[in-house]
């Protein structure tokens, strides 16, 4: 892998950038692999990643239906946070954090972390206790959060209204100075390079149509459109097509696919600071480098698998952000989306052994799987190479259902995150 | 957004009148107290989640306020037909052959 720096720009700048070549294999798929993860987008890529770093495990391939990082690590809204209520969850999304702030270096690839702010507003008295709630767990577990004043709120996001007579007034704000965003496609293509260079198989456009096991009940390998792959370990990180995958596999999973709705605006000169976040009245936006408002939405009611959502769901959230920030009411929406988001009863994710040997599970990320994505990816592969999950995910099972040990971030945010 | 026919007042409305109430035909076991923590998980928390034909409750919470059925494919979101609580599953392979036919008879 040639690295990219200064130097290499210098250098191809001077030959009209006829150098670059591509930035990861198109191998044909190999007979078997050690391990196959199914599902390329930033969860799955990464696993190959760490497998392939930490713990030297190179005979890998990911395959992925379409192509590389066009399921929901394209899709998303880019949030990156760690202000979780819950022990189990502080420890992954921190985990993940720890990692955003590094990652950049680590894969020679500019993901563009952008550790902006992350600000929750509070809207009335139950906001305010919840996040002070919340404040409270995260820095006793030394996790940045702090309680603003409505001044102070808008102080750090000038555009934000906070007249007492609003139609959403604002009582105060939770901020996380260290959350942020990140380029989700760069996040996509630096781990496949980084993976692809230590010799991990991209295989994209290969579809599983079966999971394949032996007379013991464990796992030899999968079925896909391109003929049988075999693998003595399966790794499923597949967002919204989880429970379809499982099921090949006879495990029934505790997880819903839902559209979750997304948008951007026209691109507009840099005027909004941070990410902002508002669960009570479900709006969050933010700014992306190429001057988009980026807006997410509620996830519709209904399961599905459609990639597409209800109008008056992205309605619903455009009429709160033009009550919160009113310099926004005559900008123009340019593009609208859906991703399907596998949602978990307690909204907390699924990361860990199943009843079939050799079969591992990384699902359930919801509503906010991006943020996780290298925390996640790291401990997956962990997962993947001992056996058994690590420290930090140790509370993901999904046995947790059957247990009652549920992580019941779903009670604590009040709705989806 | 979804269009959905009320099987109790007989009506085509929008889903704004309607609240999705997820997997349908799940029978409360009558014995709840006595059941095993995998029977319970099994009732409580796992549902269908199909990639395609799905059996699945709504409420008219801004109309008539009932429960009923409705059989529905989770990939074109198109409804086969929605049915009163406590009737059984419909045949959706009937009603797909039912306008084929049609279709072929215009």
């Amino acid at each position: 892998m040639r690295k990219y720096s200064v130097f290499a720009v210098a250098r191809e700048a001077l030959r009209g950038h006829k150098g670059w070549g591509p930035q990861w294999a198109s191998p044909e798929p190999r007979k078997d692999y050690d391990v196959i993860i199914i599902g390329g987008g930033g969860h799955g890529l990464g696993a190959a990643y760490y497998l392939a770093k930490e713990h030297g495990i190179t005979n890998v391939a990911v395959l992925e239906k379409g192509w590389i990082g066009g399921g929901n690590t394209g899709r998303n809204t880019t949030i990156i946070r760690s202000n979780y209520l819950y022990e189990e969850s502080m420890d992954i999304y921190e985990h993940s954090l720890k990692l955003w702030e590094n990652l950049s270096q680590d894969l020679n690839y500019n993901v563009m972390y952008s550790p902006r702010g992350v600000m929750m507003l509070s809207h009335n008295i139950h906001d305010q206790q919840s996040f002070k709630r919340h404040i409270n767990a995260n820095r006793l577990y030394g996790i940045d959060n702090e309680w603003l004043t409505p001044e102070q709120a808008k102080a750090y996001c000038p555009p934000l209204d906070i007249a007492k007579n609003a139609r959403y007034p604002i009582n105060g704000a939770a901020l996380q100075r260290r959350g942020g965003t990140a380029r989700h496609d760069a996040v996509a293509w630096g781990y496949a390079r980084g993976a692809s260079d230590r010799g991990v198989h991209i295989i994209q456009n290969c579809e599983v149509t079966g999971i394949r096991r032996d007379e013991t009940g464990k796992v030899t390998g999968v079925d896909t459109n391109r003929g049988f792959i075999g693998a003595k370990k399966i790794g499923v990180s597949a967002a919204g097509h989880s429970s379809v995958l499982m099921e090949m596999a006879d495990v029934r999973v505790p997880l819903q696919s839902q559209p979750l709705q997304a948008l951007v605006s026209e691109p507009l000169k840099p005027m909004f600071p941070c990410v902002v976040m508002s669960n009570s009245v479900h709006a969050y936006i933010s700014q992306s480098d190429k001057g988009e408002l980026v807006i997410g939405a509620g996830t519709d009611q209904y399961n599905s698998y459609s990639q597409t959502g209800g109008l008056q769901i992205i309605t619903h959230t455009l009429d709160a952000i033009c009550e919160l920030f009113p310099m926004f009411r005559r900008v123009k929406m340019m593009r609208q989306w859906g991703g399907i988001v596998d949602v978990t009863q307690d909204r907390s994710p699924i990361q860990g052994i199943t009843p079939v040997p050799g079969l591992f599970l990384n699902a359930g990320w919801g509503t906010g799987g991006f943020k996780a994505t290298p925390g996640s990816a790291n401990l997956f592969a962990h997962l993947i190479a001992r056996g058994e999950p690590h420290r930090l995910a140790a509370g993901l099972t999904l046995d947790r259902f059957r247990t009652g040990r549920l992580i019941d971030e779903a009670a604590a945010a009040a709705v989806a995150h | 957004m979804l269009l959905i026919y009320c099987p109790y007042c007989e009506e085509e409305r929008s889903e704004l009148e309607f609240r999705n109430a997820g997997d349908a035909h799940i029978v409360r076991p009558t014995n709840i107290a006595e059941i095993s923590d995998e029977e319970f998980e099994e009732f409580f928390f796992l549902r269908q989640n199909p990639k395609g034909l799905i059996f699945e409750r709504w409420r008219h919470i801004h109309g008539c306020g009932r429960f009923f059925n409705a059989a529905r494919d989770t990939v074109s979101d198109r409804f086969y037909t929605t049915y009163k609580a406590g009737e059984p599953k419909p045949d959706v392979a009937a009603i797909l052959k039912g306008e084929q036919d049609k279709g072929a008879a215009r």
